[in-house]
């Protein structure tokens, strides 16, 4: 049985979420609307600004020419596999540096240099070294997300209980042991919340690989549409960009709930 | 004495800084036998801790001998239960034979039954975080009994309770070790609750930690808390006090 006070209350908190959710999308189609009616106004420059209308035909005819999915699948493509190697590769590295804290402070100030170097100053590097190819892309997205990675969970790793490494070391664990029992699945929150962290670090990285290096992606639609001056792809290109970032955060959330519900 | 389990002699211990050095303990030497209850009592900060973590293997000794009986088994109980909270109550109790990769049906079995024994019946398949303070001390407790130790090695395991269930703990702890046939050496700085469990205590000085005295207790009651209404407690209580008094 439900007292009518708690479902006063599960009701009040249905309607606000209604309430908030109905003025976000209303404030999504003022945007728009907006836009467009300032546009057919000349009040702003669809030169530069395009406006909704256009931007729509624009998705049309990529659609129908067959290349919308391609740029969409490229990217996508892109930002999964550096986001899959990040995780892998940060989680191998960290484990690395907690095992042989020797070589954690041997590397501390070199990671500190790569973290604060602005990585898009190695972009033509990458490109004559891997060359001008999907690889170099990935790689560009992988030193963004890499370094984070590592610093994310090898924090986790350090900030451990010192008590239950105590307690392990009491019953004659073997580094091994602690690392496998202890160590990792107590980090388990830090790593899933790296993985929020290295998706928005891939998708920047794999934007900016496209910008520098690309024969197909939402980065290449923006930057072909720069050189053309067709600012209406340019600005489908960011549009898809919001909305294909947005469900990969989301995505990469809900898993996060999910993984982290279970304690 | 036929029944020693751990004999320690001239221990010492000193810590290297880079300020210098700490002296942290002192020519101490004493027995441990069998199916003892030893209390060793101290200001904080004495050293105390740090004979336990030599005993327990977690640190070195700078010098001095610890004869051990051949075999002899040590458990280590902490300040801190130290639960992990991703791991069911069971495989928390199971984990100090986990780690030895001596988690078969026999010790499981053994395992269940002293939970189910000591009130955690219900509690199997719960997660720490829905037991009280008194029963995550239980089920720590329970864990160290699990690997079989010879003798037990507590580091005030209840200093970390309120009072009433600190009482409660001490209760269980002393009644569960006296049915299980353990010897235990505890540390503390809590004068009652050494009284009232202890067979012995040993009074340590400030650091450089060296004993200053040693209490054969002798109270009838079975129970801390029966020892605790005796007319001795509150004789030895003074005592102690007073030994402890002039390092304060």
């Amino acid at each position: 049985m439900i007292s009518n006070e708690q479902k006063k209350y599960l009701k009040s908190i249905k309607v606000k979420k209604f309430i908030i959710i109905s003025i976000q999308l209303f404030i999504v189609f003022i945007f728009f609307a907006l836009w467009e009616y300032l546009a057919n106004k000349n009040i702003i420059n669809t030169f530069v600004f395009s406006k909704p209308s256009k931007i729509l035909d624009t998705i049309i005819n990529l659609a129908i020419n067959n290349n919308l999915f391609t740029h969409i699948f490229t990217t996508l493509y892109e930002v999964i596999i550096a986001f899959t190697l990040g995780i892998f590769l940060g989680l191998i590295v960290a484990i690395i540096l907690y095992q042989f804290p020797i070589i954690a402070k041997i590397v501390d100030p070199f990671l500190t240099m790569i973290n604060s170097l602005p990585k898009v100053a190695l972009g033509p590097l990458i490109i004559i070294i891997a060359g001008a190819n999907t690889k170099s892309i990935i790689i560009m997205a992988l030193l963004i997300n890499l370094i984070v990675s590592i610093i994310t969970i090898y924090n986790g790793f350090i900030n451990i209980d010192e008590t239950k490494i105590k307690l392990m070391k009491s019953f004659k664990a073997t580094k091994k042991q602690i690392l496998i029992k202890l160590v990792i699945p107590s980090s388990y929150k830090t790593i899933i919340s790296s993985l929020k962290l290295n998706i928005s670090m891939s998708l920047i990285g794999v934007i900016m690989g496209e910008f520098l290096v690309s024969k197909a992606g939402i980065g290449y639609l923006i930057i072909y549409g720069t050189q053309v001056f067709n600012l209406s792809l340019v600005m489908t290109g960011i549009l898809i960009l919001v909305i294909i970032s947005f469900i990969l955060y989301k995505l990469v959330t809900f898993i996060e709930n999910k993984l982290i519900k279970k304690f | 004495m036929k029944n020693k389990l751990l004999e320690i002699q001239n221990l010492r211990k000193n810590y290297h800084t880079q300020n210098g050095e700490i002296y942290a303990i002192d020519n101490i030497s004493f027995n441990i036998e069998n199916q003892e209850f030893v209390c060793i009592i101290g200001s904080s900060g004495c050293g105390k801790s740090t004979l336990l973590n030599i005993l327990a293997e977690l640190e070195e000794k700078s010098s001095g001998n610890i004869i051990k009986k051949e075999n002899l088994k040590i458990g280590y109980m902490l300040q801190d239960d130290a639960l992990f909270p991703w791991l069911t109550i069971l495989d928390n109790a199971l984990l100090g034979l986990v780690i030895e990769n001596k988690k078969n049906k026999e010790n499981i079995e053994y395992v269940i039954s002293l939970l189910e024994k000591y009130g955690l019946k219900d509690f199997l398949n719960k997660y720490p975080s829905e037991l009280s303070g008194g029963m995550r001390q239980r089920v720590a407790l329970i864990r160290t009994l699990a690997i079989k130790p010879d003798i037990l090695l507590l580091d005030e395991p209840f200093s970390a309770l309120d009072y009433v269930s600190r009482l409660k703990v001490s209760e269980d702890v002393s009644k569960i070790l006296k049915s299980e046939k353990k010897t235990a050496l505890m540390i503390t700085h809590d004068i009652a609750e050494a009284i009232s469990l202890a067979d012995r205590i040993i009074v340590l000085s400030k650091r450089p930690a060296k004993i200053k005295n040693i209490y054969k207790i002798n109270i009838d009651g079975n129970s801390p808390l029966e020892r605790r209404k005796s007319k001795l407690f509150s004789t030895y209580y003074d005592k102690l006090w007073k030994e402890l008094d002039n390092d304060i």
